[in-house]
């Protein structure tokens, strides 16, 4: 290096080397049967024929028995907020604009509860125990994902009680 | 036959938000060098590299640990990586251990480390997973939702996560080489501190730090020839349980309160809340402190929350938790383990310094990462067990 270079370069002690990942993801069997259902906005569970669990989104083995997944079972667009977060934060990469909620949603008859987002409330109202249902995308914009569920919202429906909740968190 | 294990040297970096003088190379080597030079040994005496960080996505490398062998002295030797996400400093040193209770080695050097100013961790804990809506943010956003429900179920007031923030970081200010100093801490402070994922708030949440911790573990003629005041390993212990299965407790998991039980079974402890004088466990947002304690049996079931209010987890209380500060003044993700483990074997040593528990004869390191699936724990005592 001149030292009329040096004069006006600081030591370079770092540099920064964003890298980025293009990759196609394909969801198998058992899940792409689950997303094909939300492509026609049904939310499509799946019964372990040993334990009898409903699980949402479905998987090809029950985790608990280990067992191939048994017969379908169309769930209902309800279920019960259990637990949730509001995100004030805001980081790299967000696709929301905070603050949002984030929240566990036990359906009705499935033993799972599903992550997914709260909406068409303020976010100090969401409470555990509340009842939501399922706000879907416009029927020309449903997707293989879980995204055709927009947001879950409030029912308006007295809330649940929290000791039947509790093992659903 | 199991062979006796004990931590004959202690290494740790100053821990920072960034330490932009040294390379990866030069941060393992800092606690690397600090542990030999604890331990009255070089490189050249050590038998086998047992090594150990979270997701090598943290900072953009991958497999580090190969070209890491030459800063450890460890070109010819043994070199194990281990990853179990974030309680992998606990996981890496029991895996060390156990080389040395199973006979094979007589001095192993193991440590952890993360260096998390070369890359994003908030960001690489958020992605946008396919098919799904974007519901990740980052540690917090995920265990938030479980601190609510422990605060829920067990009626805790809000003034136990300001506690227990509070606590650590005065602590801290014994610890030299703890990341956050932070003189003017106050419980107001804490409590005034914006909420990031409700119910956690900024000041009850960890930072993001550079730094390793190393340990080297040898046998007990190694130990005893050494002439110095070691620290005997008691019992080690790891369990793991799935992230999502029905009616899975994610505020007390099976896993943890497995792990202590068989923990405590090894080393011989039928009272944990008598028996140990002093744990190191890993909080990186200040409510985990009563969860844990409840997890792991230093506290009874909706009770660790009272145990944190009575002061009986502060320095000079009747079962100091975290006396270095914890993960709450420094998280070197990967370390962070590591340093919990190092700070227990401290304790039992009577070399902690100034927060040094008085009379420490026997603690517990403990380490949790992932969904709070992956456990890794043990307990350190200052005679031979
Ligand atoms: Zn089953």
């Amino acid at each position: 290096m001149s030292e009329a270079t040096k004069a006006v370069v600081k030591d370079v002690t770092t540099m920064a080397s964003p890298v980025s990942l293009k990759f196609r993801a394909r969801a198998g069997k058992d899940l792409s049967r689950f997303l094909r259902g939300m492509k026609e906005r049904r939310i499509v569970g799946r019964v372990c024929p040993s334990c009898n669990y409903v699980y949402v989104p479905p998987r090809g083995a029950c985790p608990t028995c280990g067992c191939p997944m048994g017969d379908e079972r169309v769930l209902p667009e309800t279920g019960t907020i259990t637990t949730f977060c509001i995100v004030n934060i805001p980081f790299e990469g967000q696709k929301l604009k905070p603050p949002y909620v984030c929240a566990s949603v036990l359906l009705d008859g499935a033993d799972v509860a599903l992550f997914h987002l709260v909406g068409g409330c303020d976010v100090n109202e969401v409470r555990m125990g509340m009842r939501v249902r399922a706000e879907w995308v416009d029927e020309a914009d449903a997707e293989l994902s879980l995204e055709t569920i927009r947001y879950f919202v409030p029912t308006g429906e007295p809330d649940r009680p929290l000791a039947q909740i509790r093992e659903h968190i | 036959m199991k062979q006796r294990c004990a931590v004959l040297g202690i290494g740790q970096t100053h821990h920072a938000a960034k330490r932009g003088d040294l390379s990866m190379s030069g941060l393992v080597r800092e606690a690397a060098l600090r542990a030999l030079d604890d331990a009255g040994m070089t490189f050249d005496e050590i038998d086998a590299v047992v090594m150990g960080k979270a997701p090598d996505f943290f900072e953009g490398v991958m497999t580090p640990e190969l070209y890491l062998a030459d800063a450890l002295g460890a070109a010819g030797k043994p070199v194990f990586r281990v990853h179990t996400a974030g309680s992998v400093g606990g996981s890496t040193a029991i895996f060390a251990t156990h080389l040395v209770t199973s006979g094979i080695h007589k001095r192993v050097l193991t440590l952890a480390w993360e260096k998390q100013s070369e890359s994003n961790a908030m960001w690489a804990l958020s992605p946008k997973y396919p098919f799904s809506p974007p519901t990740t943010a980052g540690a917090g956003g995920y265990f938030a939702p479980f601190v609510r429900a422990y605060i829920e179920f067990t009626g805790a007031p809000e003034h136990i996560g300001w506690q227990v923030a509070y606590k650590d970081r005065i602590h801290a200010l014994k610890n030299p080489y703890a990341h956050l100093q932070m003189p003017e801490i106050t419980i107001d402070m804490v409590k005034n501190s914006p909420v990031l994922w409700d119910p956690i708030r900024y000041l009850e949440t960890c930072p993001s730090s550079d730094g390793a911790g190393a340990m080297i573990l040898v046998s007990e003629d190694v130990a005893e020839a050494s002439g110095k005041k070691v620290a005997w390993v008691h019992g080690t212990a790891n369990r793991t349980e799935a992230i999502l299965y029905p009616r899975r407790n994610q505020v007390l998991p099976q896993a943890g309160s497995d792990c202590a039980k068989a923990l405590y079974k090894e080393a011989g402890i039928t009272d944990p809340k008598r028996e140990i004088d002093t744990a190191e466990i890993y909080v990186p947002f200040a409510w985990f402190e009563p969860m844990w304690l409840e997890n792991i049996g230093l506290a009874d079931a909706n009770d660790g929350w009272k145990m944190v209010d009575s002061g009986d987890t502060m320095l000079g209380g009747r079962q100091p938790i975290n006396p270095s500060g914890g993960v709450l003044s420094s998280n070197p993700i990967g370390a962070s383990g590591m340093l919990r483990f190092l700070e227990a074997a401290h304790q039992v040593r009577g070399t902690a310094g100034e927060h040094q528990v008085e009379g420490a004869k026997k603690a517990l390191g403990h380490a949790y990462g992932g969904g709070s699936q992956y456990f890794a724990m043990w307990i350190v005592g200052a005679e031979k067990p």
